[in-house]
């Protein structure tokens, strides 16, 4: 499987540091930001980018602000919501903007690492199709 | 507490005491009042037409007895005209206008004389021996010669016996005549004696000297005679001349006196009456009254002492259950800060948990390509961050836990499809019970009513009984039916495990905050409590039924009210 871009947002520096040496050990290419606002603008710059996980409670920017504003402005990019204070409630909220999943930290990096590749897998299948139907709507305007 | 030995706590005591006292005093007011002035405007109304009885009949009896002497005066008076003074000197004469007095009114008359101006009974017709009787020293005969006619007072005379007479003065040769008529003291007496009400009412005639005129029915103390006169200036005189009064005899009896001048002041016309007999249909209507009122009262006692314990131990019960409430606010208050309290520590907690967990993950990582020359050293390291990652998942699920205990759910009420949230919830848990090789089967009723409740709460209840079913299924496996039914207007969810079972020691405790069976670190005893506090809420009703090494039931019961 090609390596799969991720990038990690939280307020919280170690471990945002250590979460991003982890993901790199597992062969993942990684970046970060302590922000919402820092977050958007990388994924504005880096267009590989596929899947983000985004902390909820940020000083700045709420997670849930985030993933509205990344939904809107880059749907194909997959967001997994991390949380200190996982809540039914905040879990729900997320998955109905659109969140692919949500963890609880401390979360296992086993879980983590196969919810990435799940939301990657997703959202490489998403741009296979988006890929297909505009080679198809080639084809059909050629012939 | 039980409520008889409640009530003896000197405030529910000195309460009963109150009531029974404000009961009484709220009672007894108005119907002393009422009563008294009932009885007591009774009581002048009686005495007033007992007076006006009494007066009516002392005044028929003066006019009586008034009459009768006016008439005997007037007898002698026309004989005194009709007759010179030589025919009345014929004894012949007399004995017939006596005779003609007696056809006439019996024995009434007794005698008639004539008697000169020396006091000296010229002629006389009558039973005694009367001629040439004389009188010229006698009081009455003193009198009569300076008066026109004149009535004398009862006196013995020279026949010893009771009587009075009735003179008129003539005049012959311009010397003084005087025409006598004796009147039988027994006919007189008769007009007296007749004046009789009740047992004790009876009447007399004294003259102004105090001598009976008439015999008394019952003996009179002479000694009070005095005071008979002094009583008629003192008592209460009506304009038809007589004399109310009230006097005590010796033996203390009170007696009621009705008095009246006769024969022009000269004598006193006295009813007397004892006063309990005058007045006994009075007393007796008192004593009926006092009776009445004394039953009357003696009920409201009954009445107050029984109202007033059955009120107050209705107040110690409310008491009792506002207590208890208290005890439930202050409990949930305790919890409530219990639950802030936690959900900052828990929020706080797992920030710091998160970056240990890592950071040992990361140190993990780095093993992995370390090549170790001591190999109990690596696998002590290894142990060491296993047990990290160990206890720093043990913290989230306690953080977890509390922070679903204290956070505050939305409960605004919505439409909830139950057959979908079910399919909600079974989408939630898919993945764990997967893992835990469970199977999660449904069986949902069709057409079932849209309830009106809060989404998320009946939703955390259903995720709290799975989890805890697939907690008990973790080890071995097993199966989880979730269904929904409608049974007597209720709405039952019922979540079904093939589990272990639930101790019957622990069933009646299962739904107490922080009673837990699992392992120390897995569970916080808050789940169950957690959605026994919102199916209460909701109006409904949370059970468990369960059975060793075959199972647990649970049964969600919500009413389909108006508002669903």
């Amino acid at each position: 499987m090609k390596m799969v871009n991720v990038l990690l947002v939280d307020d919280e520096i170690p471990f945002l540091e250590t979460m991003t040496k982890r993901l790199a050990k597992r062969e993942f290419i990684t970046a970060s930001a302590s922000g919402a606002s820092e977050a958007i603008k990388l994924i504005e710059k880096n267009s590989d980018i596929e899947v983000v996980i985004l902390d909820v409670k940020m000083p700045e920017m709420d997670g849930l602000s985030a993933l509205k504003i990344i939904r809107q402005r880059f749907p194909l990019v997959e967001v997994i919501m991390l949380t200190g204070h996982a809540t039914i409630e905040s879990a729900i909220e997320g998955m109905k903007h659109g969140a692919f999943d949500y963890l609880m930290k401390p979360c296992d990096m086993d879980q983590l690492v196969s919810k990435v590749r799940e939301a990657a897998m997703k959202k490489r299948r998403h741009d296979e199709k988006i890929l297909e139907a505009e080679l198809k709507k080639i084809t059909t305007s050629r012939i | 507490m039980n409520q008889p030995r409640r009530l003896k706590e000197p405030y529910y005591k000195s309460l009963i005491s109150k009531m029974i006292f404000i009961f009484i005093a709220v009672s007894f007011a108005p119907l002393f009042i009422v009563s008294g002035t009932i009885l007591n405007q009774f009581s002048i109304s009686y005495k007033e037409k007992s007076d006006a009885h009494l007066g009516e009949l002392v005044l028929k009896h003066r006019q009586n007895i008034d009459g009768f002497l006016m008439e005997k005066l007037n007898n002698i008076r026309f004989m005194a005209k009709f007759f010179s003074i030589e025919e009345l000197n014929k004894k012949g004469v007399l004995r017939n206008n006596l005779d003609a007095l007696k056809t006439e009114y019996g024995s009434v008359f007794e005698d008639l004389g004539l008697i000169n101006e020396q006091g000296i009974q010229t002629t006389y017709a009558g039973p005694f021996k009367l001629e040439n009787a004389r009188y010229s020293d006698s009081e009455w005969f003193i009198k009569a010669i300076s008066n026109d006619y004149f009535i004398s007072d009862v006196f013995l005379g020279l026949r010893g016996t009771p009587h009075f007479i009735i003179t008129v003065r003539l005049k012959s040769d311009g010397k003084p005549w005087i025409l006598r008529a004796t009147i039988n003291f027994a006919a007189f007496n008769s007009l007296v004696e007749n004046l009789r009400i009740g047992k004790t009412g009876f009447a007399f005639i004294l003259n102004n000297m105090g001598e009976f005129q008439s015999k008394p029915v019952f003996e009179i103390d002479h000694e009070k005679i005095n005071s008979f006169y002094k009583l008629i200036q003192e008592g209460r005189k009506t304009k038809e001349g007589l004399f109310f009064s009230e006097m005590a005899d010796d033996s203390g009896r009170e007696n009621l006196y009705v008095a009246s001048l006769i024969k022009n002041g000269d004598w006193i016309l006295i009813y007397q009456q004892d006063k309990s007999d005058a007045f006994a249909d009075l007393t007796h209507a008192k004593k009926m009254a006092i009776f009445i009122i004394l039953l009357g009262g003696i009920v409201i006692i009954i009445t107050a002492f029984f109202l007033s314990k059955w009120m107050v131990t209705r107040i110690a019960l409310a008491d009792r259950e506002k207590e208890l409430m208290n005890q439930q606010v202050i409990e949930t208050g305790k919890l409530a800060s219990l639950g802030e309290l936690a959900a900052g520590i828990a929020h706080e907690i797992n920030n710091p948990v998160a970056i240990m967990v890592e950071e040992a993950g990361w140190v993990r990582d780095i093993m992995e390509d370390e090549k170790f020359s001591n190999k109990e050293n690596k696998d002590e390291i290894e142990r060491a961050l296993t047990q990290i990652k160990t206890q720093g998942k043990r913290c989230r699920e306690i953080t977890q836990k509390l922070l679903s205990f204290a956070r505050k759910t939305d409960t605004s009420k919505e439409d909830v499809r139950i057959n979908e949230l079910i399919k909600d919830v079974i989408g939630f848990c898919a993945q764990r019970a997967k893992f835990s090789n469970v199977v999660i089967v449904s069986k949902l009723q069709e057409n079932l009513p849209v309830m009106r409740l809060s989404h998320t709460e009946i939703q955390q209840v259903l995720l709290n009984l799975m989890s805890n079913a697939l907690d008990s299924l973790e080890k071995r496996g097993g199966n989880i039916t979730l269904s929904s039914a409608l049974e007597d207007n209720e709405v039952v969810i019922s979540v079904e495990d093939d589990g272990p079972g639930i101790p019957r020691s622990n069933l009646g405790r299962i739904f107490d905050p922080f009673f837990t069976t699992k392992p120390v670190g897995k569970g916080t005893g808050l789940g169950l409590s957690i959605c026994y506090g919102i199916v209460k809420e909701m109006g409904g009703e949370i059970t468990v039924r369960s059975v060793i090494d075959a199972g647990t039931t649970f049964h969600v019961r919500l009413p389909c009210t108006k508002n669903n």
